[in-house]
């Protein structure tokens, strides 16, 4: 069994924000990192991951892990079946980020939802002087080549939850692996965590 | 093969009490003949029960005693491999209905003579039934986990259904929770030509001078044999060669190497297997369909069941395709069950379970713990 790296910033803020011993549905769950750091929290933790190969190595670490897509298979599970219905990365590549949200919060009686801002400094400037799309730290994949088809930012995905009525619980923003203000987090942050509910 | 063999390698279990079947029947007199591998834990908590395929066998990791050839799944059953029989003590019984020592249509009524087509029809609960009690015997209240491909799968399903006590794991491999139009097409094919086989003879041939319908077997076993392969395995294997021969005879000789293939898969397999045995596990897998048991929806057949389930589909697998485990996924889902699901991609069709795919093993392995 492989060792799993050390949780990315954005996973070990959602492992340390899930209450532990609670049901959990990681949409998009890559290798396993977040479902095993949040069985080690005694959580009921299942997985749902496109990539077959990714499928194989969770199952392989004793994980619950279905080979799914999010804009197809979400639908399948019936309302409120998990405490928690978590996606992290992932929203900006799917087709219907907006469908993807409303059946995370039908799924899961609160969302956590991670994504890169496509408004930090770094991408503006990007943008801005170099009249290029943004090959960042974060960003690492050129645009023709790049899964995330649907570029958020911080205020944008603000605005989609305003107008979806869906409650912002809490919020976290981070530079790097820090956790940064929230104020000015469009222009500040990397990238943000939202734990949401209805 | 006209008599029932009783191979010497496998141990017996005469169950105490008639068998109560899913047709309405008590099946009196039944034996199970079983393989073990590996050592019981003082706790009884290492058992493995591995269920076998339609015309598979208790030989799962030792050689046949027909055929001589090894156990049909070597490559993932034995010390150090993935069903790792250093640790875990391995079970598998031949289904009741089947021709290898358990009871079945070749075995003798109580009337002394052998029960033909007055067998009962019998389903896959009944065959799990079957395990259940052998389990019983064994002392075994709580397996480990339940592994299966194809028909294999099916039990796996049936017992983690039925009987959700007795499993913590369920691993279920190219299989299907019910038998599609199309499975139950292929399977009427093949149980038709052993009908149409004079030699069969109302399924009481097993005193005749003859061989038995040995014809219309070798002919259901090519036309499965068929679907047990993808097409793209099939073209790459064999393409359009012709076999020992320059060019195309204008006759019906097996000119094309596929067609001798198919033959010879068909002839070798009359040697090591019954005719009515065949007819009785292919209804019964027709007749195999989860969610009908359950008031026709699959997630009530796994309500409040706690084992972990794991399903697992192959690309080219056009018999059980993805869909089909993919809807077991789901129903699992709704049930609130811990399951993974996901579709490996192996160039072997349908019979990919068997043959070596190395991502298979680790998952195998993984899932077992």
């Amino acid at each position: 069994m492989a060792a799993l790296s050390p949780l990315r910033p954005d996973l070990a803020i959602i492992a340390a924000n899930v209450a532990p011993g609670s049901s959990v549905l990681d949409v998009g769950c890559g290798d396993g990192a977040l479902l095993a750091a949040l069985r080690d929290r005694q959580c009921d933790a299942r997985g749902m991951e496109l990539d077959p190969g990714n499928v194989a190595e969770c199952v392989a670490r004793g994980l619950s892990v279905i080979q799914g897509d999010a804009d197809a298979d979400l639908s399948f599970y019936p309302d409120r079946s998990f405490d928690y219905a978590i996606l992290s990365q992932t929203l900006q590549t799917t087709k219907r980020p907006d469908r993807v949200l409303e059946e995370l919060l039908r799924i899961g009686r609160r969302a956590v939802v991670s994504f890169p801002n496509f408004a930090h400094w770094r991408v503006r400037l990007a943008l801005l002087w170099g009249g290029r799309m943004p090959v960042t730290r974060l960003l690492p994949v050129a645009w023709y080549e790049t899964p995330n088809i649907h570029h958020v930012t911080v205020d944008d995905f603000r605005a989609l939850l305003k107008e979806r009525g869906i409650v912002v619980e809490q919020a976290w923003f981070l530079k790097g692996d820090r956790l940064t203000s929230p104020a000015a987090a469009n222009f500040r942050a990397e990238h943000a965590v939202f734990l949401l509910s209805r | 093969m006209a008599t029932a063999p009783l191979p010497e390698a496998s141990r017996v279990l005469d169950l105490p009490a008639p068998l109560p079947l899913d047709c309405g029947k008590d099946l009196p007199g039944v034996r199970i003949a079983y393989e073990t591998y590996g050592t019981l834990a003082a706790d009884r908590g290492n058992a493995i029960l591995i269920c076998h395929a339609l015309t598979g066998d208790q030989y799962v990791a030792s050689p046949h005693p027909i055929t001589g050839k090894p156990g049909w799944w070597v490559r993932m059953v034995g010390p150090g491999l993935p069903i790792d029989t250093d640790r875990f003590f391995v079970i598998c019984a031949n289904v009741i209905g089947s021709c290898m020592g358990s009871t079945g249509p070749a075995s003798a009524a109580p009337d002394g003579q052998p029960w033909g087509m007055r067998f009962p029809v019998i389903t896959i609960r009944d065959m799990v039934r079957g395990h259940v009690a052998l389990l019983d015997a064994l002392g075994i209240e709580r397996l480990h986990a339940v592994v299966g491909g194809s028909m294999g799968g099916m039990q796996a399903l049936s017992l983690a259904a039925n009987f959700a006590a007795r499993a913590e794991r369920a691993l279920v491999i190219a299989s299907t929770a019910r038998h599609s139009a199309q499975n139950i097409a292929f399977h009427e094919v093949g149980r038709q030509a052993i009908m149409a086989d004079p030699e069969w003879r109302g399924g009481d041939y097993y005193a005749a001078a003859g061989k038995g319908p040995d014809k219309g077997l070798a002919v259901a076993r090519m036309a499965a044999h068929i679907t047990y392969l993808s097409e793209e395995g099939m073209h790459e294997k064999f393409g359009r060669n012709l076999q020992d021969r320059e060019s195309k005879t204008f006759g019906f000789d097996a000119d094309f190497q596929v067609e001798s293939y198919l033959r010879y898969q068909g002839l070798s397999f009359t040697g090591r297997f019954d005719a009515n045995a065949y007819l009785y596990i292919t209804r019964a897998m027709d007749y195999f369909d989860l969610a009908e048991e359950h008031g026709g929806r699959l997630a009530a057949a796994f309500a409040g069941s706690k084992t972990r389930f794991c399903l697992v589909s192959f690309d080219t697998d056009w018999l059980y395709p993805t869909a089909e485990s993919r809807r077991i996924a789901h129903a699992l889902n709704a049930a609130g069950c811990p399951v993974s699901f996901m579709e490996l991609s192996a160039p072997f069709g349908h019979d990919s379970f068997l043959l070596d795919v190395p991502a298979l093993d680790r998952v195998v392995a993984g899932f077992l713990g």
